[in-house]
């Protein structure tokens, strides 16, 4: 498959941001009809490089060429994402770029004709239905996008580049807003696009993925590149000891030692059937002690335990129970001081202010505590205090405690969140999807902290769509399927299958063993 | 070469400063057209303006008594604004206040001024922010959109007052002008310089300006206000009490516009009457939008649209040009504003590199 020439080739790409190298010396090819993955953790450069190829940065040093209609490379002009277009380079961003009160096909069309030209728009439409025909990216066209669903987008967002006679396709961690299952379809839809012929860059830090889907594999670390190879001989252990720079500390886990209920949720309901967080009958305790892990498919109610036990809601039917009292009122403060931590599901949505600095958000759960204010009066200096101590502790990257928040990357920002819960010792945490988005080194970091919570005798209950996590994490297993709770048991009778099918919803024959 | 825009990551305090200055003078920049248009010189005219405003004692003291009302509805904005309720209703708020004042302090309490005074203050914050406090819990309660609700409050209120001063509040003593009956002697406000109108009321504005400006730098609240306004969700998450912090803003706001209409009452026209604000609420917004929500700034802004006010009338009653141009230095100085509030998200780059073919 692999042709002389290439279709896409940088050649010592350098880009310095003051004192900071993003990309030193990068250099890559891209054939035809490949899949390459560009992998490396949080900073390495990955999304600079994509930006100077695309054109929305002007490299430093290093030549981006294309192969042109005669057969030849020829160089692109520096930062011009036009002229990038013009020579069908396509790229879908990690936040879409699409407007939300326009139809898909509308939006496809944009920016490429005049919306009013109505021989066209026919034209257009047979365009996108041969390009759906061929790649799979079955999408109602007609339908505003802000009702589709987040794959549906992103498939709006690939069929634009297409329509546009893209060559190169490059996706910037396109599962990262996905479901599993949405995610398997683009991979579906990835191999097909390869093998008509599409060059495909495939920006990722999770590994699985980067080995189900692409043929080679190219590792960037601090701006450099740290390693190639190809798909067929890599090894798991080995690309992210590249990625790391280091052994990565596998965290190792011992059984829980579960103790005294803190927390109980008694034949709780939630809400309407039908609605994402509806909650039905559901019934469990979180021992000291012990991790829960709560699988499921995204979107069966989650949402409903993760609202219960942050204190932004309370249960309409049933009881919930915090250290044998009831909890009758909907307050996070209150949850907050009793030793419940939270970490919400939507890190840069609730848990942060993004204009506030990384000391004020690392105060704002106890920010009427003795400690940190005296009469209405911030003390300003126990705060920054306090920022400088969790930054040092928790390795948050940041210029500083003055720092705006909103400048974090998402590991970070869940670095910050995690000292501003576990530095008061809780009883009580809850982890909702505590590493989504998160590199190796920052995964395993929070694991860490969490296990170690529980040695200290936290009962503690992790939310995650990503098996795997909850292996690493969990005792015990409860799954939850439209707004049912299932406890599937400790997690050393279970296999991945056995859960599989109950947050299918098949009723499971443990279920009457176990009970 | 090409023109890019780049976001800005943090915008300076100077360049915060230089956009509200920049803004003030393009207004007068661009007035100037119109001002020639009515056959004037722009360089006199604004020489005169600045005369009126500032050329005298008796100026300064109309500037500054001009900007009083202004300074405290121009916090109100601000306040409101920096916790994203929106309240376009301190004009009614200030007839509120004023009505509170006239209700308080015209013989149905009779005390030594030490004490009339701040009764009557009390009882004009209260009404004032009671107004804005009302339209927020429909917010809260309902999802009503408080713009439309303190908007067209405002004309409620102003109805309201005329019905009062034609009726029940009506001076028998004021030969059938609608008018209430007017402060007792204890409820008014001193003078600050013998027979000249500037009034206790300025320093008023300046004292809570300073409490406002600490509030928001110092205080736990004023920290709550911020994570409320700058996002919601993870205030709630954290556990600060959004509607309440929202009530509080709302008390504020509403009071201190309350607080501008005690202040004229008790300081310039000593009754009530239809009158009584030429659009101080109203014009409060563009102070606090000039002011980049800043307490400290409102003070200034105030004084400076006061200034084109009184400036004008007096260039006004000099040149014969209509003092109708200082509605549109102040209108043209909200658009620049806004116009200039890109500029502090983006930073205009021009790329002369020459592509490569």
């Amino acid at each position: 498959m692999t042709k002389p020439i290439p279709l896409l080739s940088l050649q010592n790409i350098t880009k310095r941001f003051g004192t900071l190298t993003a990309n030193d010396a990068i250099s890559l090819d891209l054939h035809e009809g490949e899949i390459l993955a560009l992998l490396g953790e949080n900073g390495a450069g990955k999304t600079t490089l994509m930006n100077i190829l695309f054109g929305h940065y002007v490299q430093d040093e290093g030549i981006v060429s294309v192969l042109g209609a005669d057969g030849t490379l020829a160089p692109l002009p520096p930062g011009s994402p036009g002229a990038a277009l013009g020579a069908g380079i396509g790229m879908v961003h990690q936040h879409f770029t699409l407007a939300e009160n326009l139809s898909g096909l509308d939006n496809i069309r944009l920016g490429t004709e005049a919306l009013l030209s109505f021989g066209q728009r026919q034209a257009a439409r047979s365009k996108i239905a041969n390009i759906i025909a061929e790649s799979g990216l079955e999408v109602d066209l007609d339908r505003r996008v802000d009702s589709l669903t987040v794959g549906e987008k992103q498939r709006v967002e690939i069929l634009k580049a297409l329509y546009r006679d893209a060559r190169v396709l490059i996706l910037d961690e396109p599962t990262a807003v996905l479901t599993p299952q949405e995610a398997e379809g683009l991979f579906v839809v990835l191999r097909r696009l390869a093998a008509n012929g599409l060059g495909v860059i495939f920006i990722s830090h999770k590994l699985g993925e980067v080995l189900a889907v692409s043929h080679r594999i190219m590792v960037l670390r601090g701006g450099r590149k740290a390693g190639e190879l190809t798909t067929a001989d890599a090894d798991r252990r080995a690309i992210a000891d590249l990625m790391v720079g280091k052994a990565v500390a596998e965290v190792k886990r011992s059984r829980g030692n579960p103790g005294a209920p803190l927390l109980s949720l008694n034949k709780v309901s939630l809400g309407k059937p039908g609605q994402h967080m509806a909650l039905h009958d559901v019934s469990f305790a979180l021992k000291s002690g012990e991790v829960i892990g709560l699988a499921g498919v995204s979107g069966n109610g989650q949402t409903g335990i993760a609202a219960l036990i942050s204190g932004l809601a309370v249960p309409d039917a049933g009881t919930m129970t915090l250290f044998d009292q009831p909890i009758t009122r909907a307050s996070p403060r209150d949850l907050v001081q009793r030793g419940v931590a939270r970490m919400p599901e939507d890190r840069q949505h609730d848990g942060v202010v993004g204009t506030m600095s990384v000391a004020d958000n690392i105060a704002m759960e106890d920010i009427r505590s003795p400690g940190l204010s005296r009469f209405g009066l911030l003390d300003r200096k126990a705060m920054r205090a306090r920022a400088k101590a969790a930054i040092a502790d928790y390795d948050v990257r940041c210029p500083g405690p003055d720092a705006e928040a909103r400048l974090l990357s998402g590991g970070n920002v869940q670095k910050l969140i995690l000292a501003r819960v576990l530095e008061r010792e809780p009883r009580i945490i809850l982890a909702n999807q505590p590493t989504r988005g998160l590199d190796i080194g920052a995964q395993s970091e929070v694991h860490r902290r969490i296990l170690a919570a529980r040695d200290r005798g936290a009962a503690v209950i992790v939310i995650s769509e990503d098996l795997d996590e909850l292996f690493t994490l969990a005792d015990r297993f409860l799954v939850i399927h439209a707004g049912h709770v299932v406890d599937a048991g400790p997690a050393e009778t279970l296999d991945r299958s056995t859960i599989g099918l109950l947050m299918a919803g098949q009723s499971p024959i443990r279920e009457t063993m176990a009970s | 070469m090409s023109l890019r825009l780049d976001p800005r990551a943090d915008a300076s305090i100077g360049l915060r400063l230089a956009v509200s200055f920049a803004s003030g003078l393009v207004a007068l920049l661009i007035v100037a057209i119109p001002v020639m248009a009515a056959g004037g010189n722009p360089f006199s005219a604004y020489l005169l303006m600045a005369q009126g405003a500032f050329g005298s004692m008796f100026a300064l003291s109309e500037t500054l008594n001009r900007a009083t009302p202004l300074i405290l509805t121009g916090l109100a904005a601000a306040i409101a604004f920096r916790a994203r309720l929106w309240n376009i209703g301190a004009e009614g708020q200030l007839y509120m206040g004023a009505l509170a004042a006239v209700l308080v302090g015209s013989g149905f309490l009779q005390l030594p001024p030490a004490l009339m005074i701040p009764a009557i203050m009390i009882a004009g914050f209260l009404a004032g922010g009671l107004m804005m406090v009302v339209p927020t819990i429909l917010k809260q309660r309902f999802g009503a959109d408080e713009v439309v609700i303190t908007l067209l409050l405002n004309f409620v209120v102003i109805l309201f007052v005329q019905m009062l001063i034609e009726g029940p509040l009506k001076d028998p003593l004021a030969m059938g002008w609608p008018q209430s009956v007017p402060l007792l002697a204890e409820a008014r406000f001193d003078k600050l310089i013998p027979r000249l109108r500037t009034h206790w009321g300025l320093l008023v504005g300046l004292l809570a300006a300073i409490l406002l400006w600490l509030m928001v730098r110092k205080t736990v609240l004023g920290f709550e206000i911020k994570a409320v306004g700058e996002n919601k969700a993870a205030a709630r998450f954290a556990g600060i009490p959004v509607d309440g912090t929202m009530l509080k803003v709302a008390l504020i706001s509403g009071g201190l516009a309350g607080l501008a209409g005690v202040g004229e009452v008790a300081g310039v026209k000593f009754y009530l009457s239809a009158d009584l604000s030429p659009g101080f609420g109203y014009s409060g917004i563009v102070v606090a939008m000039l002011a980049g929500l800043s307490p400290i700034g409102s003070v200034l802004a105030a004084i400076f649209i006061a200034a084109v006010f009184v400036g004008a009338d007096s260039m006004s009653r000099a040149t014969g040009i209509s003092s109708y141009i200082a509605d549109l230095v102040v209108a043209l100085s909200l658009l620049c504003v806004l116009v200039g509030s890109f500029f502090l998200r983006f930073r205009l780059i021009l790329d002369n590199r020459k592509a490569e073919a």
